[in-house]
């Protein structure tokens, strides 16, 4: 696993009952990339991204994250049932014991890895600004009788995590909602409050579910904008589902296209616009029939 | 006049420790939704406690060779507040825990059996026989009023101080430090904080452990007032606090502390002014009243289904 890539996904499999939902799916994610994951619908995009962040544990196949310095195996940290080898070897087995008993899908975030839906999840009932410090909570000085006497030093770091979560207020443009809450903001302002959320956590690699869901042509081309300024700006990785297809072409370096739970083509958008398995794959049509997207 | 007034007192103190057990009905409800059968019977345990505490620390004192009335009663809320909040950290991690992705009714019956193994736990080793702790702060305030007075306790003060020192913290927690955020952030989707890196499993333990911490408030300022306890007084009073929380509006902090009071103020007037045989009838009845013009309480917000 080369430092290059800060996300290895081999063989990922995902099977609900029989369903097989995901299917051998490998792909890598260069560091400093924007990355886009389409398909038709049902081709198991989501799914990736559910087993990424932790939200489902995948059947099988390795998830890598090398961010912060250190190699995370998603799957591992989810807990994983014992196996027989783990009886003959002590290190291993404690390994699986913890993450069986303190492991969970909030260390996946704490790896580096932060995600948006695509039906928002923001905390509705929060205000827009507490939504950005929930997600700080990492870094905010942790003791709770230093928040009950309201000591020099939680104070300092509270007053730090505002600072940056109006920071990112900025860059998303909602700095005059920051004390409305947040179920109270349009949808294309949730989305926006969404991205900058994720982005507090600090991750190294941020996956957007169909981030311009929704938006109209000019709050599409703003975010088109915003996610250039998370890569150049930020140094973050970003992994998007999009099926926006001008947008796709327009912002990624690099795309993985599934259907049906396999990956069907990898490549830069060029390569992926000519190339005829995805054309059929999206429109159905037969391989030597001349389509274009 | 002065039996209006009387009551009012009586019924504020009252209420406010309803208050403070509903708390922990509230706040579990609202992060896990279920009704925590058992909580009644963790504020019986904490009885028991505040008097093992009472009678450890005065024994104490008295081998030191001096006596004072306020290290006891310290001394003794700080004990019994630690070792009911551990009662309630493990209810929770041997109860409900290992239950978390199954029906809500497994988690119901489980709660259930908790509740009869806390009692019968406390009968085996307690006893069955009405315990007593004896009346440590004597004397009360009087006014006088026309003709009559209004007598307020010492003790009725300092269950008024202490029952509402412990809603404004636990307040201020909630709603301004960085524990309370993480715990309104559960509360309103569970799976998206532990998105987010919030170890949702310690904020859920936490949540039980300040409920736990709330029910030995109450639990040591009435055991010091009324003096007598049994492992039976937790269903009682559960269901009152219970009865507290769905009227303020189950899941609603502020809910369960009006909740309370209006449930200790509106018995204490019945009680006072028309029968005190009938109070409770009184009591429900207004839960039934309340629940027929407000569904889903006072301060509750109604859950609007999603198509």
């Amino acid at each position: 696993m080369s430092q290059e890539n800060v996300l290895a996904v081999e063989n990922l499999v995902m099977h609900f009952g029989g369903i097989k939902a995901l299917n051998d799916v490998t792909f890598n994610i260069k560091r400093g990339s924007v990355s886009a994951l389409i398909g038709p619908n049902g081709a198991g995009k989501t799914t990736v991204f559910n087993c990424l962040t932790g939200f489902y544990k995948a059947t099988g196949g390795k998830i890598i994250l090398s961010a912060g310095g250190k190699e995370t195996s998603i799957i591992k940290v989810l807990g994983e049932p014992f196996q027989m080898t783990d009886f003959f070897s002590p290190v291993a087995f404690f390994s699986r014991l913890k993450y069986k008993m303190f492991g969970g899908s909030h260390l996946v975030n704490r790896a580096g890895l932060s995600r948006t839906f695509q039906n928002i999840r923001l905390f509705k009932e929060m205000s827009v600004v507490e939504n950005l410090l929930v997600a700080q909570h990492m870094r905010v000085n942790r003791s709770l009788i230093a928040g009950i006497l309201n000591t020099k030093g939680y104070r300092k770091s509270e007053e730090e995590a505002l600072e940056r979560a109006f920071y990112w207020l900025g860059v998303v443009d909602l700095v005059g909602s920051a004390n409305r809450l947040a179920g109270e903001l349009s949808y294309g302002q949730q989305r926006r409050l969404e991205i900058a959320r994720a982005m507090c956590t600090n991750p190294e690699i941020v996956c957007l579910d169909e981030p311009a869901a929704g938006l109209n042509p000019s709050e599409t081309e703003a975010l088109t904008k915003m996610i250039r300024v998370l890569r150049d700006q930020h140094n973050t990785t970003v992994l998007l589902i999009e099926h926006d297809m001008g947008m796709v072409m327009d912002i990624s370096d690099y795309i993985v296209v599934l259907d049906h739970g396999e990956v069907i083509a990898k490549g830069g958008p060029d390569e992926i616009k000519n190339n005829p398995k995805v054309i059929a794959a999206y429109l159905g049509a037969e391989e030597d029939e001349e389509v274009t997207l | 006049m002065d039996i209006v007034l009387q009551q009012l007192v009586n019924g504020l103190t009252l209420g406010s420790v309803y208050g403070l057990i509903a708390i922990g009905y509230t706040m579990v409800y609202g992060i896990i939704g279920m009704i925590n059968f058992a909580h009644g019977d963790v504020y019986m345990v904490s009885s028991y406690i505040t008097a093992i505490a009472i009678a450890l620390i005065s024994a104490l004192l008295t081998f030191l060779g001096f006596e004072s009335f306020l290290v006891v009663i310290i001394g003794t809320l700080f004990l019994t507040i630690v070792v009911t909040g551990a009662y309630g950290w493990v209810i929770e991690r041997v109860a409900y825990r290992p239950l978390r992705n199954s029906s809500r009714l497994a988690v119901l019956i489980s709660a259930i059996g908790m509740s009869l193994i806390l009692q019968n736990y406390v009968q085996l080793s307690q006893g069955a026989n009405q315990q007593g702790v004896p009346t440590m702060l004597t004397g009360a305030l009087r006014f006088h009023v026309g003709d009559g007075f209004v007598q307020i306790t010492y003790m009725k003060v300092f269950i008024l101080i202490a029952a509402f020192a412990g809603m404004g913290i636990l307040t201020y927690v909630i709603q301004k430090t960085k524990l309370g955020r993480m715990c309104r952030a559960t509360q309103q989707d569970r799976k998206m904080a532990s998105i987010l890196g919030i170890d949702t499993d310690k904020i859920i333990s936490t949540v039980f452990v300040i409920g736990a911490t709330m029910a030995a408030l109450a639990g040591v300022l009435i055991t010091l007032d009324y003096g007598a306890f049994d492992f039976y007084i937790g269903f009682i009073i559960g269901i009152k606090a219970f009865t507290a929380a769905v009227l303020g509006g189950i899941g609603s902090l502020p809910g369960a502390m009006l909740g309370g009071l209006i449930l200790g103020l509106s018995e204490a007037l019945f009680a006072g002014l028309i029968s005190s045989d009938y109070k409770d009838v009184f009591s429900f009845s207004l839960l039934v009243l309340i629940l027929i013009i407000r569904p889903s309480g006072l301060l509750g917000k109604p859950e609007v289904e999603k198509v």
